[in-house]
């Protein structure tokens, strides 16, 4: 279906990625956002809660991380698209209840605008040290979807598909942004409403006295049903049946926890998204993610300058990893350059798909900056011969 | 960094002069009015509001991959601190812009430089606030990057309701004291050139 047009700003706009995440949300259909401002997320909501009562939308600002994401899960099963939006230090707060989001296959959106870590670390400056908190944050088995864009035109467009992949899969899906795409301002260009594709929410046919909430007929995402539509069910975090009540069985988990994970894993091949230049015959492969993969693009122009050739796969979805593609390039390449800036986290992803078939380098950096081209491309060059 | 013509442009001075709004202004007259590709990053925390402010663009004709000014082509400084913070890394042939009364550039042999006392001209006009602004419109004259239309149609879309016709008063001030010292410029290298 076309998206509501209250929330869209048809044209073109100078924005910086934290604004054009807040509009990409209102784009997508959200009408909920709750949320305690850290920076460098806090204009996200700044945006937010000066343009929601136009577009009809709730923003509270809660009184911590850990109830803003309770909320953003609550307003949720009242069918409203919700998200909430934070930082380093609140994500760590958020995990508990995107674990509880994830358990009870709610849909909803969770924008980390990443800082340099750990604990609080640099307010003010970039890092990507959150990407694998945010496949592994919460405890126990779970899957979900993170996503990372590189330019705040990016910040708008992802809004779109993750609200979507959220309302398909029903799980929460993370926007891994980085401080440089947020406080970075360029051109953005928003389209007309009936240009802007949205997936509704799955709400069951099935009559309020035959409807179980987790009943999934050979699916693997079960039909909703709004809290207040006159449907009685239960649903919680502990391990649940189909009625949506524990099953303290190995039983129920099994087929409980299996289905969680399966939904993502099975269904991976559709979720997987990368940009994906010159690999044909290239020696070296730079693989990367958000901000991260503009700098690489300088440090690939730079290689290439000498006489190395050089291809690139950018993550667009980071979670779920495109294992299959990484495999496969590992048999024709020589090697594999992963820049990051962390102290070498997905270039762990990297190591476990290449298995030993080419070299894996990792080009860390501790945070509080973007990488120097020139480090890149050294690297670059040293792996190719 | 492989980008075609890239140029970097540095503008600083104390929070609250309207560091941040002026680069943004330039900004979005590259890349919504000259269609060009322009980045522009911004110093956050407490040195925007209150000591040396700093906002960067880099301007290029194509997609910016690194999105820091490392050597600007032209710093505006409209404060002391923000110019000596500066000025080391402007480029050899670099152009200084800079607010006449409050900062004393130290010019290369190389580098040009423009100077023009933007806050007694806003003083002028009755609105201190409105510095940035004849700063841009300066800018506009001496630096050639977009056109003085663009630029205005720019201040026009970005300051408040109800101010446009203060700020474009101040931008023609700029612009037309920017344009009369280019032209005596051009007029004293004229025979020597």
């Amino acid at each position: 279906m076309k998206t509501d047009p209250k929330g869209v700003l048809t044209g073109s706009h100078y924005l910086d990625g934290d604004f054009a995440c807040g509009e990409g949300a209102m784009a997508a259909g959200c009408r909920f956002v709750a949320g305690y401002p850290i920076t460098p997320s806090t204009e996200v909501v700044e945006r937010i809660a000066n343009r929601f009562p136009l577009v009809g939308g709730t923003f509270i600002q809660m009184e911590d991380e850990l109830a803003s994401m309770a909320a953003v899960v609550g307003a949720s099963w009242t069918g409203t698209k919700s998200m909430t939006v934070t930082s380093g230090p609140g994500f760590s707060l958020m995990m508990e209840n995107i674990g509880l989001a994830a358990m009870m296959e709610t849909p909803c959106v969770v924008v980390d605008v990443q800082r340099a870590g750990p604990s609080t670390g640099l307010p003010t400056m970039v890092g990507q040290g959150d990407v694998m908190q945010a496949r592994w944050g919460s405890h126990g088995d779970y899957e979900l979807i993170a996503m990372s864009p590189q330019s705040p035109q990016e910040s708008f467009d992802l809004m779109i598909d993750a609200f979507n992949l959220s309302e398909e899969y029903r799980v929460p899906v993370i926007i891994l942004m980085d401080e440089c795409v947020g406080h970075m301002t360029e051109k953005v260009v928003i389209p007309p409403a009936d240009e802007i594709e949205v997936t509704p929410r799955r709400l069951t046919e099935v009559a309020p006295d035959d409807f179980l909430p987790y009943q999934i007929n050979g699916q693997l995402v079960p039909e909703f049903a709004r809290a207040g539509d006159g449907y009685r069910f239960h649903t919680t975090g502990l391990t649940h049946d189909e009625r949506g009540y524990p099953g303290m069985s190995v039983e129920a988990q099994d087929a409980n926890v299996s289905r969680l994970v399966d939904k993502i894993r099975v269904n991976a091949g559709d979720i997987v998204r990368f940009d994906e230049a010159d690999t044909e015959g290239a020696d070296v492969v730079v693989v990367t993610y958000g901000i991260t993969a503009r700098v690489s693009r300088a440090a690939i122009d730079i290689a290439r300058g000498e006489g190395v050739d050089v291809g690139s796969v950018r993550l667009v979805v980071v979670w779920p990893f495109p294992e299959q593609r990484i495999r496969e390039l590992a048999a024709s390449v020589k090697g594999f350059v992963v820049p990051e800036i962390n102290l070498g986290q997905l270039v762990l992803e990297v190591e476990r798909c290449v298995a030993g078939q080419a070299v894996v380098r990792s080009v860390p950096h501790s945070g509080g900056a973007v990488h120097d081209p020139q480090t890149i491309a050294a690297a670059i060059v040293e792996v190719a011969r | 960094m492989g980008d075609e013509a890239r140029t970097e442009i540095c503008i600083t001075g104390f929070g609250g002069q309207g560091v941040v709004l002026a680069a943004h202004i330039i900004g979005h007259a590259c890349a919504l009015i000259a269609d060009k590709e322009a980045t522009m990053m911004q110093s956050f925390g407490p040195e925007a509001r209150g000591s040396a402010c700093t906002a960067t663009l880099v301007v290029s004709a194509a997609e910016v991959l690194y999105p820091y000014a490392d050597h600007p082509n032209i710093l505006v400084a409209m404060s002391s601190d923000g110019y000596d913070k500066h000025a080391p890394d402007l480029a050899a042939d670099g152009i200084v812009v800079y607010e006449e009364d409050l900062v004393t550039p130290q010019i290369g042999p190389a580098q040009q430089g423009y100077g023009i006392g933007s806050t007694r001209i806003a003083e002028e006009l009755g609105r201190r606030i409105v510095q940035n602004i004849v700063m841009v419109g300066f800018f506009t004259a001496v630096t050639a990057l977009v056109s003085e239309e663009g630029m205005r149609e720019a201040v026009a879309a970005s300051v408040p309701a109800g101010t446009e016709e203060v700020n474009l008063e101040a931008f023609d001030r700029g612009f037309e004291y920017g344009r009369e010292l280019t032209a005596s410029h051009r007029d004293v290298a004229a025979p020597a050139g």
